[in-house]
This record gives C-alpha cells, structure tokens and sequence, in this order.
C-alpha cells in the first residue's frame, strides 16, 4: 500500500512573533521552524498503517529551506520517502494554490492514502485536506480521532460540536488528523542517524508541471495588511478578600462589563 | 461583474446553528456594499420547514436542497448540493458559520469551483465593492487582513463574533433539486458526547479549569459554577494530557477556539498556546493563586486566589443575583 503524508514546517508555536517591514507577513529572522503539531498525528498514522498492512510511506513538504528538517524528522520516526517541493513560484501561495502544488505530487504516484494535519497551525487555515481530496477526486474525512483501514475501505471517527460522528468509507482517501488520533512516537538516535543519510527529492514547479499555473499574478489571496491583534484595555485586580472580591467581581460583571 | 452573497444555513438535529444565522445576520450588513442580494442555502433530509424564518435574519430568498439522501451528512454530497446552489446563483460571496461540518466541505466546494477560501474570519474592511476578511493568525498574535481577487470566494466566520440581526423580512423560498451520486465516504452514526451540557465553541459564557484545580475530583466545583450560569466547560491542555478530562473540551491552539462574551479562567497559566484559543473573548475573568501568572495580563478581572476557594463563593454569588432577577 502506497502511503502519502503531508506535512508543513510552520513557525514554532513558542516563538515571538513579530510583523515585518511592509506590514504583510511575519519577520521570519530567527524563528525556529518545526512540523505542525497535527502533522505529527499524520504521520504516526501513517507508520502505523504500513506495520500493519506493508507497504510504503512517502512524507511531503512544499515551502523553502524551512522543509528541510521537518523532512528529516519523518524521515527520522520511520518515513521511507521524502519529497521536497520547492520553487520560487511557491512563496506565499493561498490555500487552493497549495493544494494544487500537493495534488501534483500525488496524482500520479499511486497513492491509496493520504494522510495530513486538520490545521496547519499559525496560517490555522484548515483548508488544504478538503481541498486536496477534491482535486484528486478521493473520499475525505476530517478531524478523524479514530482510524480503522483493511486495504480497500476504511472506517473513521470524527470530533464534532457535542457529538462524535462515524464515518465509513473506500479508498483512496484523504484523511485528517486531530489531536486524539494517537500518540506520535519520537525519532530515536538511530533514526535520527539513518535520516542523514536518506535522500530527499526536490520537485519544482516544472517538474509537477504547474508552472505558470500558481503563484506571481495568479494569486487570488494576498495579505493586505499584517497588524497586532486589537489590545485589550488594561485588566483590572481585585484586592480584598476572597468575599468582597467575589461580589466585587460579580458587580463589575453585570454593571460595568454587563455581561451577567 | 458577480454579485450577491450565499450564505451556507447549517441545520443539526432539526434547528439551525446560531453561528449560521450569525453569518447571515452578517451579509445582510455587507450587502449594501457587495450589490445584489443575500440568498441563503439549506440542505439536508428534512429542513424545509425552517426556511420562514431566514428572511427575518436578512435572507431575500431561500433555496432548498431538500433529499433523502442527504439524511446523514456526506462530504460529498453537501459538497455538490452547494455546488450546484452556487453555480445557480452566482455569487460574489459565499459565507459559512466557521463549524466542523463547514471545515469539512466548503474547501472542498471551493476547490471544486476553482474558488480560494478565507477561514475563521473576525471583521470585515470595505474596499468599494469588495470585502477584505481579517482573521487572526500565529495564534492571534497577529490579525491578517486579506485582500481577494477571484470573482467568487469562500468566507467562513467565527461564531460568537458577529451580532444576530432579528429584522422582519420575507425570504422567497425556492426548491433546487439535484442528483445526488453515491458518496465514497458517508456519516453512519452520530454519538452525542457525554458530560458536554452546553456547547463550547458557541457558548457565550465558558468557565474553564487547568492544573490549578487540583485533579479532576474538582470538576464539580467548576460544573457548579457552569450551571449557575449557563455556562459551558473548558480545559486547557495540560488537564486533557494527565487524563483529567475528555480532548473535546480543551481550549486552545490544539483544541477549540472560543469567543464567548465571558471567559473565566480557573486555575489556568495563560500559554500563549491556550490565550489561542480564547483571546478573542470579549470579557475574561482569571482566578488564579500566582499574582505574576501570565493570563492576568489578558484579563478584563483577576482575582488572585485559591481556585476551589474562589469559585464555590462566586457560584454562590451568582445564585443569588440569578434569583433576584
Ligand atoms: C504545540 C503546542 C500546542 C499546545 N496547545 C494547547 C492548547 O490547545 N490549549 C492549552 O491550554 N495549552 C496548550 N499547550 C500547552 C500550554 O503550553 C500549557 O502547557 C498549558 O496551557 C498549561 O496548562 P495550565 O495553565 O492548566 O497549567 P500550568 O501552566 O501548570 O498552570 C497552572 C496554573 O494554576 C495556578 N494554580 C495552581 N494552584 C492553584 C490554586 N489552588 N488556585 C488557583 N490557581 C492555582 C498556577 O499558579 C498556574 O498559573 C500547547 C503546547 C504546545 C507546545
Ligand atoms: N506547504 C505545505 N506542505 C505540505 N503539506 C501542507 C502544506 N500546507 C498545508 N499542508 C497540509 O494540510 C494540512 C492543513 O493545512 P491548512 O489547510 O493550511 O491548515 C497541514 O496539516 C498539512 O498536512
């Protein structure tokens, strides 16, 4: 079974961020890049569902230099494959372009699963699953906290607003991780040692034959304005003990805040 | 040049989200600048009967896609059902309550139409004719205001956020039928969660516990205080890790993001990963012991002090004042 998982390096979710000169993105300089916590997910899934049915794992990362570690590290917990997909035309893509860049990877690689995160934490888009399940024209689940697949169907669990839903399904597919899925094991030293020796493929926007087709004039989302968040007026202490601050509290929340 | 807006109605359980009605309420305030008219869509085995009352939410019509095989959810069957609502009306937008469901299949609706997708948008900028979604980004330390080219695209809004407009008006309501092919993935059971009383992420107050509560024999203090309020629970993550509570509750980068008009922060640091998930809220209250905690810098009222001190008193408090009224 040919097993493709997704994965975006995405700023550390510790680091300061701060805005950059021209206001439309985030100042880069220094900041540690690591994989999007839900693609951990997708990944142990994916070695999972080769140690039971065989078969091949295959990670893929589109972006800059940033990919190059976070490739590394699948490779380190036990991903067979890396693909790099890197090209000047690919800075700053929107969801959908994206999600092209990714169906070209896979299309034509015989992939019966693709598995990725249910966000790509920092864009928070949660969009590229759904998107890349259409251009492939594979079955989707997402948000799945509970996975079951035999080699042609597949039976999935997903998290929703007060309620669980149960999906079943055929393959190909597109599967998104939530946290829940299951707990993403660590590359140990020799994974890590192997991983430095693995070779990664790198693809260009010519060699996936989407050149000309994302990215320059053919963003259709751009960021305008990148600002702070809007800031909160000063909060406010309230001394005193446990009883006048409780009814302190109480009064503040009905006649000032009017929220009670 | 398209006009219009399409607004996505979700209905679960036989009545519609109030997040749905919340981005209708919302279009029909940004029509005026958009041009055209706001049409609402509703799709699903049984959901006739609630398009009278969309037009008093600021619908002009209503289309139905009304099917038995819409019974249970299908990615791609709602998927095509909204196709098919687009192609008819041609939008300029199409707008959707920011819900699981819409995160499952307005992508994919957007890339099926070649369409881009904005998500979890908080405001709106007006540029002539055009509407520029701002949402929060890198875990609402920063807010991206975007700028969209294509003739038609995808908005989804954060629920909580944008007010409910109750007017008085009259939606025409039109039926559109559609073929539906059979799905290759389909819902084949729903489950209600346990424990969950009130819905966390549309919830408009949320009372939320962390490791400051001690172990997870203390959520009746904080299930107490939810009750005297109506409020719904949350957790941050380092409960939901030791096991003190089920993941569906957790608040957070990894968890839900809420924007209810009161947060309460029980025994709670105040990571920047949790302030992810809930810096949005208009009011937030934090009770916690360590004056220099973190979350004090983000709350409207702090009161420094045991948890399991403070909040049986404020449940109390709060009794009382709910009987005076
Ligand atoms: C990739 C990533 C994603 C994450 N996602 C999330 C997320 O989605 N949500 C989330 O919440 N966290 C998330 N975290 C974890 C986050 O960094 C914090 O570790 C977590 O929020 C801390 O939870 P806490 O505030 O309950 O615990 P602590 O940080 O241990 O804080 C406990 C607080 O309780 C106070 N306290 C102790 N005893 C009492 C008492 N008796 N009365 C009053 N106060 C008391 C203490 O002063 C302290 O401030 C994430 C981390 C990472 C790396
Ligand atoms: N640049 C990328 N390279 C590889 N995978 C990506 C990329 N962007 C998004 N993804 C995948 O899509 C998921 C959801 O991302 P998003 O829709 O951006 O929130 C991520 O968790 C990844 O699995």
């Amino acid at each position: 079974m040919k097993i493709a998982v997704c994965v975006k390096a995405v700023p550390d979710t510790e680091a300061k961020i701060a805005i950059a000169d021209g206001k439309k993105n985030i100042d880069f300089n220094g900041v540690r890049f690591i994989t999007s916590p839900y693609d951990e997910f997708a990944i142990e899934e994916a070695l999972k569902l080769k140690e039971k049915l065989g078969g091949d794992t295959t990670v893929i990362s589109m972006g800059g230099n940033e990919c190059t570690d976070v490739l590394r590290d699948s490779l380190a917990r036990g991903i067979d494959n890396a693909v790099h997909l890197n090209d000047a035309d690919f800075a700053g893509l929107d969801t959908l372009s994206t999600a092209k860049v990714l169906a070209a990877a896979i299309k034509d690689g015989g992939y019966e699963i693709v598995f990725v995160g249910q966000q790509g934490v920092g864009g928070d888009n949660s969009q590229v699953p759904a998107m890349l399940a259409e251009l492939l024209g594979f079955a989707q689940t997402t948000m799945v906290v509970k996975f079951e697949c035999d080699g042609t169907t597949f039976k999935a669990e997903r998290e929703i607003e007060g309620a669980h839903e149960f999906v079943e399904g055929t393959l190909p597919a597109v599967i998104s991780a939530q946290k829940g899925l299951n707990e993403p094991r660590y590359p140990g030293i020799k994974g890590v040692m192997a991983a430095r020796r693995k070779e990664i493929a790198v693809k260009d926007a010519g060699a996936l034959g989407v050149k000309g087709q994302v990215g320059g004039d053919k963003l259709q989302v751009t960021i305008k304005e990148m600002a702070l968040p809007p800031e909160r007026p000063q909060g406010r202490k309230i001394e005193g003990d446990t009883d006048s601050a409780v009814s302190e509290l109480v009064n503040l929340l009905r006649s000032e805040a009017h929220v009670l | 040049m398209s006009q219009g807006i399409l607004v996505f109605v979700e209905e679960r359980g036989g009545s519609l989200r109030k997040a749905s009605l919340e981005a209708l309420s919302e279009a029909g305030r940004r029509i005026g600048s958009v041009g055209g008219e706001v049409t609402a869509v509703l799709i699903g085995s049984a959901v006739k009967g609630l398009a009278g009352q969309l037009g008093k939410f600021g619908a002009a019509k209503v289309i139905v896609v009304e099917n038995g095989a819409l019974d249970k959810y299908s990615t791609e069957a709602f998927t095509q059902a909204l196709s098919e609502a687009v192609k008819k009306t041609s939008p300029k937008y199409v707008f959707a309550a920011y819900t699981s469901m819409a995160k499952d299949f307005i992508p994919r609706v957007a890339a099926r139409l070649d369409a881009p997708c904005v998500s979890d948008v908080m405001e709106f900028v007006v540029d002539g004719a055009n509407l520029c979604p701002v949402r929060p980004m890198y875990s609402g330390k920063t807010f991206g205001t975007y700028e969209i080219k294509a003739s038609l695209s995808f908005i989804t809004l954060r629920p909580n956020v944008f007010a409910l407009a109750e007017g008085s008006g009259d939606a025409a309501v039109e039926d559109l039928s559609v073929e539906f092919a059979a799905p290759k993935a389909k819902v084949t059971e729903v489950h209600a969660s346990e424990g969950a009383k009130v819905e966390l992420s549309e919830a408009s107050i949320v009372v939320s516990g962390g490791r400051g509560i001690k172990g997870p024999e203390n959520w009746p203090v904080l299930q107490s205080l939810c009750d005297a309020l109506g409020a719904a629970l949350g957790a941050s993550r380092a409960v939901v890790d030791s096991g003190w509570i089920d993941h569906q509750f957790q608040v957070g980068q990894t968890g839900k993001t809420v924007s209810p008009q009161l947060y309460i922060a029980c025994g709670i640091s105040g990571a920047i990963q949790h302030l992810a998930g809930m810096s949005s809220s208009k009011v937030i209250v934090a009770i916690n012991k360590d004056p220099e905690a973190p979350i004090f810098k983000h709350a409207t009222y702090g009161i420094v002090g045991d948890v399991l001190e403070v909040v049986p008193k404020l449940t109390e408090a709060v009794r009382k004042l709910r009987e005076h009224n």
